[in-house]
């Protein structure tokens, strides 16, 4: 049972994930209560699922500017990523055994990637610089003849970086390699168009742009050779098998819906939001930076550092207080656990102990970033006045 | 990962902050791994402890078992002290999670070195 909630919460955690919008709960209900068939069914129960997955199908092509053939249904963002590179890697290992991909990517991407170096396969994890960015040089100097795969994440989930994703395109396009990028935490936070960005795949996930979680997708460009890794029966072209989770991927159609329609005011709106809220916090709160503040960054991530002040008591001491946002780093298990993304950026541990990820949303209000901004500077000045190290 | 009420208001409410001027001993205590900083001052006076002070910066199980530790100091006698065990410290705070024993044993450390640092 939940909890009852706390009046007013403010919640600024949205790269964790995102409320599910009112429209999109209304769509989904009639997909459990009515027209609960299976898609593959021929009767009217399942001609209803079907006729439904389709519109949502049109509905993520269309977010991401793909054909809708080209979507492949999935349980979320993470599988996304393994078919991605797993499919990719199991067709393509007879033309050779390299994968180039990034140090900051998601642990979907990073795992997958270090569980095929234990199987022989070499992976080429390449540095970002101070504000999470790389070059597609730095991608083309990284491809051998035996390449068979890069993977580079579009938008970063912890500081916001946004990769040339489509100058890696044209890189990966002149070499012959197939090309994935992570897009879970740029679609429906950016414009994204798959033929300008070059990708022959794309991986999404419908429960950060306000949809239900448990649903995702892999857009497959046409013509991909892609192995699947459920096998089963011959749901999404024989590349996902198992029955679709229809009301799951009915919300995901109406956020991508949604987002689209939204896009260009909620990136105005979620940007100077945060740029009056990064503003306003380094007024309050003396030596406070800003992460990959120099490189492009989605509009709605904000992940900053202060020294003295640690991330996990400055997520607590604001949680008591109705605010939910995450820190990058937290101590465990007698180990600093640094976020991998801020060590790539050059971070120390000590630095990374203090920082915290705040993520808007369409939905996010004034009143909740004035409440953070109105809240943060006396937790971080009690928690500096209780380290022995802090003279002020 | 939880934690109970009382160790979340020894993390806001810590008691026992501050530094003692005259203190008869000092310990600073560090966990290169993990970061996590304490600073104990420690008063003695007929055999007990008659004041003791913190400062600590680390994650809420950090303070919060700096702080309690640090009171629970106050008003002991020395042998007694010197046997404050991480497992008192971290039962009376309604247990610990498992990734955060670490902390407990920061205090039980800063204590015993403090209180060596008598001799």
């Amino acid at each position: 049972m939940l909890e009852s909630k706390r009046e007013m919460p403010v919640y600024l955690d949205n790269n964790a994930t995102t409320a599910v919008r009112p429209e999109v709960l209304a769509a989904m209900t009639p997909y459990f209560l009515d027209g609960y068939g299976n898609a593959s069914s021929i009767h009217w129960f399942g001609q209803q699922a079907k006729a439904a997955i389709d519109d949502a199908r049109r509905e993520v092509s269309a977010l991401i500017g793909a054909e809708p053939s080209e979507i492949v249904f999935l349980s979320g963002g993470t599988e996304a990523d393994n078919l991605a590179i797993a499919g990719i890697v199991e067709s393509q290992k007879p033309k050779g055994r390299h994968i180039v991909t990034s140090r900051i990517e998601h642990p979907a991407v990073l795992n997958t990637c270090k569980h095929l170096e234990k199987q022989g396969f070499d992976v080429t994890f390449l540095p970002v610089d101070a504000d999470g960015l790389l070059t597609a040089d730095a991608v083309q100097r990284a491809i051998r003849s035996d390449t068979i795969l890069i993977s580079i994440m579009h938008a970063n989930n912890e500081i916001g970086t946004i990769q040339p994703v489509d100058e890696i395109g044209r890189v990966a396009r002149d070499a012959g390699v197939c090309f994935h990028s992570d897009g879970v935490q740029a679609a429906g936070k950016i414009p994204v168009d798959v033929r300008a960005l070059g990708v022959d795949l794309y991986s999404l996930s419908s429960h950060k742009i306000h949809g239900p979680k448990g649903v995702g997708a892999l857009f497959v460009g046409k013509g991909t050779p892609l192995t699947p890794l459920v096998r089963g029966g011959g749901h999404e072209r024989n590349r996902r098998a198992g029955t679709e989770n229809v009301a799951g991927i009915v919300g995901f159609g109406c956020a991508a819906r949604l987002a689209r329609e939204d896009l260009a005011d909620a990136m105005l709106r979620t940007g100077e939001l945060r740029d009056r809220m990064e503003a306003r916090l380094q007024a309050e709160i003396p030596d406070l930076r800003i992460n990959a503040r120099n490189a492009p960054r989605l509009p709605n991530t904000s992940n900053i550092m202060v020294d003295y002040a640690e991330g996990e008591g400055m997520v607590i001491s604001l949680d008591l207080k109705g605010i939910a946002v995450s820190t990058g780093s937290a101590c465990s298990s007698g180990s600093m656990e640094p976020s991998h993304v801020l060590t790539a950026i050059g971070k120390t541990p000590g630095e990374g102990f203090g920082s915290l990820r705040i993520s808007l949303s369409v939905l996010t209000t004034d009143d909740e970033v004035d409440r953070l901004v109105e809240t943060l500077p006396g937790i971080v000045e009690r928690l500096r006045q209780l380290s022995p190290h802090y003279r002020k | 990962m939880t934690y109970s009420d009382k160790l979340l208001d020894y993390f806001e409410n810590p008691r026992c902050v501050g530094e003692l001027e005259d203190a008869d001993a000092t310990a600073e205590v560090h966990n290169p791994v993990c970061g996590d900083t304490l600073k104990l001052w420690v008063r003695v006076a007929d055999g007990k402890v008659a004041d003791a002070r913190f400062k600590a910066q680390g994650c809420p199980a950090a303070i919060a078992t700096s702080s309690f530790a640090t009171e629970m100091l106050i008003g002991q006698d020395l042998d007694s002290a010197r046997r404050i065990t991480r497992e008192q410290i971290a039962d009376a705070l309604g247990g610990l999670p498992a990734s955060k024993i670490h902390c407990s044993v920061l205090a039980s450390d800063a204590i015993r070195a403090a209180l060596d640092g008598l001799r």
